[in-house]
């Protein structure tokens, strides 16, 4: 098996369905001739020609309205938008076109396209190049929202993506581009390639959709997490010893609520962790489904570590961005509650 | 340097510049466009030209080092340097007046020098300090000083325009006489929100002058690549907005097109775009390797038509001293290093100041 990056996994993947079916095309800003802001469709271009991998103009509700129309005419594009601090002006068109197009024709037509993000913060972008929109996308039905945490996922949950017939948005943590980046910003990371998850097979595979995995199993506390606080979650642990059962969701629509429940069941302690802001993040969907589910199970009450309820600082990054430190603050909060 | 270099050339110095032929192009006069006389070059005095001269060396010494503070590890993130375009900001921002404002998008530390904002509260900015002109919050791309009429600092491309049509409404509706200059660039002129600004504006006459800063490049992707209309000047015919292109290499030029325009506006004529003719000689950002172009094309702009060169020979035949320049730049140079100084020393802000104006009060 290859050692890859995640930007390696994730242009290897577009590159096997590519090669797999012509229908699928890929394009976006700088995404041909440069190979994308962050490298991950270099060598595209040149590979399948500028009919199949191509730049956009900066136009992202362009971008997006044409892949869906491209889409209910049979093909089966991925779409980069350069930062998903940018997808605002796409959003009309991913609510009211791609989430509904389905729903409303009766599936006469379809919208299977898949629009790859980069997300997060860690790399001092500030307020526009630094969110975690997720949770807008979750709250609209019609979409599918995925979030890989390693190479491996990346490409199978990738190509799981581009040959699923429903609109998935794609979001890639670009503080893990490189190394499973677990928030201790002062010490270099670890790359990939000396990481397990960092062997990717060759060839095509997919990962489903809809599944979580269990990064640690542990009896004391679950923690959920999906993304950079996978790897964050698991320092936490680590560092504090708490016995904590680390599940990556992986996708956060579809759910998979079986995992979820199963571990709550056994810890009866639950901690939700994300790097967006706390008010409607994803992690209050979690908490309401966990009390719903495992309210006999809970042991003590859930607790949330997620970004403050404020715009990404430029100042103070790693104040907000909520790190092993807090998170292990968190497990043994819960660790002492009953 | 040659000793003697610093004595005035033999031949008689000029007081002012030469008149010449324009050398803008304007729309063509069609049903629906008022004609457009193309305005010829800027009479600058010695004086003029010397004040437009340091103010382009400061932004350029200011982005130096700006450069190296980045690469030293004291500014994180994304920082877009304005090297290669400062004639287009200097120029045009001589031309205003007191009232009015301006826009831009994130390539935006040239555009507050101009607007006479203090260097070390810029350079604190990018250092993330409290005494930065947004608090250290905003950072490279989101700085603001309604105090001399800048209205940010945007990081999303294109984002601004829709708002400085908003302020053109403003200036209207106060009566103030104040123009709203927008800036934005080549592939922010792609955006959808850009035409549906031009409309509005249009259609209520509004007085805002649109700049676009044609720079060649769209982070990777030249304008050629990305644009049907590549005359980018002509993107606001079809919503009856005269354009003009204009050489944004030379400051002269751009002063001359920036006076017609202002006066253009200003007599209720509604809005109009220049599109300037640029370079940025450094990659989009700190981390652009700049691939997409040959390190020749670079050198031929930088050594052919850099904006502080022109400006120095002219002033050099004008009857400028090498010695003078020498002088000037030294205290730009000053003012530089003690804005890196500043931004270096002075502390963060303090965590609390994270939640301070999120909303008016404060909840939860």
């Amino acid at each position: 098996m290859a050692r890859m990056t995640m930007i390696e996994a994730i242009r290897d993947a577009q590159d096997i369905c590519m090669e797999r079916d012509d229908k699928v095309v890929v394009f976006g800003q700088d995404v041909g001739y440069f190979g994308g802001v962050f490298r991950c469709t270099k060598g595209l271009q040149e590979k399948y020609g500028p009919q199949r991998c191509f730049d956009t103009p900066i136009n992202e509700s362009g971008i997006v309205g044409a892949a869906i129309g491209m889409g209910a005419y049979g093909l089966r594009p991925c779409v980069e938008i350069q930062f998903a601090d940018y997808m605002y002006p796409a959003y009309d068109q991913i609510v009211s076109e791609a989430a509904r197009l389905r729903h409303r024709s009766n599936k006469d037509f379809i919208a299977p396209l898949t629009i790859r993000m980069p997300t997060g913060g860690g790399i001092f972008g500030g307020q526009t190049h630094s969110q975690s929109p997720e949770a807008l996308f979750a709250h609209v039905s019609g979409l599918k929202t995925v979030i890989p945490s390693n190479p491996y996922d990346a490409k199978g949950m990738l190509i799981a993506s581009i040959e699923d017939d429903d609109p998935v948005i794609y979001l890639e943590p670009k503080r893990l581009y490189n190394g499973p980046f677990d928030g201790h910003h002062e010490a270099a990371i670890t790359p990939w390639s000396k990481h397990e998850l960092g062997e990717v097979p060759e060839g095509h595979y997919t990962v489903p959709l809809g599944s979580a995995a269990i990064r640690r199993a542990g009896s004391d506390v679950t923690v959920l997490a999906y993304g950079t606080m996978v790897h964050v979650a698991l320092a936490a642990a680590e560092e504090t010893g708490v016995d904590a059962e680390v599940i990556d969701l992986r996708s956060i629509v579809p759910l998979d609520l079986e995992t979820i429940k199963a571990s709550v069941e056994k810890t009866g302690r639950c901690v939700i962790v994300h790097e967006a802001t706390r008010t409607c993040g994803f992690g209050a969907e979690l908490a309401a489904l966990v009390a719903h589910h495992c309210f006999y199970s809970l042991e003590a009450p859930m607790v949330r570590v997620t970004g403050y309820d404020t715009p990404y600082p430029h100042a103070h990054e790693w104040d907000y961005f909520p790190g092993p430190a807090r998170v292990g603050k968190a497990l043994l909060h819960v660790m002492e509650t009953e | 340097m040659h000793k003697g270099c610093g004595m005035a050339p033999k031949k008689a110095a000029r007081k002012q510049t030469k008149t010449e032929p324009s050398r803008v192009r304007v729309s063509e006069a069609r049903p629906g466009l008022d004609p457009i006389e193309a305005p010829g070059r800027y009479e600058a005095t010695r004086e003029e030209l010397t004040e437009f001269y340091r103010q382009m060396l400061l932004i350029r010494r200011f982005e130096e080092k700006a450069g190296q503070l980045y690469g030293m590890g004291l500014i994180g993130g994304f920082c877009h340097l304005y090297i290669g375009q400062e004639a287009v900001v200097v120029g045009l921002q001589s031309a205003m007046k007191e009232q009015d404002s301006v826009i831009t998008g994130y390539r935006d530390h040239g555009h507050m020098l101009a607007c006479g904002i203090p260097a070390k509260v810029v350079m604190a900015e990018l250092t993330g300090r409290a005494a930065g002109i947004s608090k250290g919050k905003g950072g490279s791309m989101h700085m603001f000083s309604v105090e001399h009429g800048f209205y940010g600092g945007h990081g999303i491309v294109a984002a601004q325009v829709p708002l400085g049509t908003g302020l053109a409404f403003a200036h209207k509706y106060k009566g103030d006489d104040g123009v709203a200059t927008t800036y934005f660039g080549d592939g922010a002129a792609n955006q959808g929100q850009v035409y549906e600004s031009f409309n509005m504006a249009e259609l209520w006459k509004l007085p805002v002058l649109y700049v676009i800063e044609n720079n060649q490049y769209a982070m990777g992707t030249s304008v050629n690549r990305a644009s049907a209309e590549h005359e980018l000047f002509r993107r606001g015919e079809s919503f009856r907005i005269e354009g003009m292109q204009v050489n944004g290499m030379d400051v002269l030029d751009v002063r001359g097109a920036g006076d017609a325009a202002y006066d253009w506006i200003r007599s209720g004529k509604g809005p109009l775009l220049i599109e300037m003719m640029t370079y940025r000689y450094r990659g989009h950002s700190m981390s652009d390797p700049a691939k997409y172009r040959s390190r020749d094309e670079v050198t031929d702009v930088r050594t052919k038509r850099d904006p502080i060169e022109a400006a120095k020979v002219l002033l050099l035949e004008m009857g400028e001293t090498e010695d003078g320049l020498k002088e000037l730049e030294k205290i730009i140079r000053a003012e530089v290093n003690e804005a890196a100084d500043f931004a270096e020393q002075t502390p963060e802000p303090e965590l609390k100041e994270l939640y301070t104006d999120v909303l008016v009060g404060s909840y939860g």
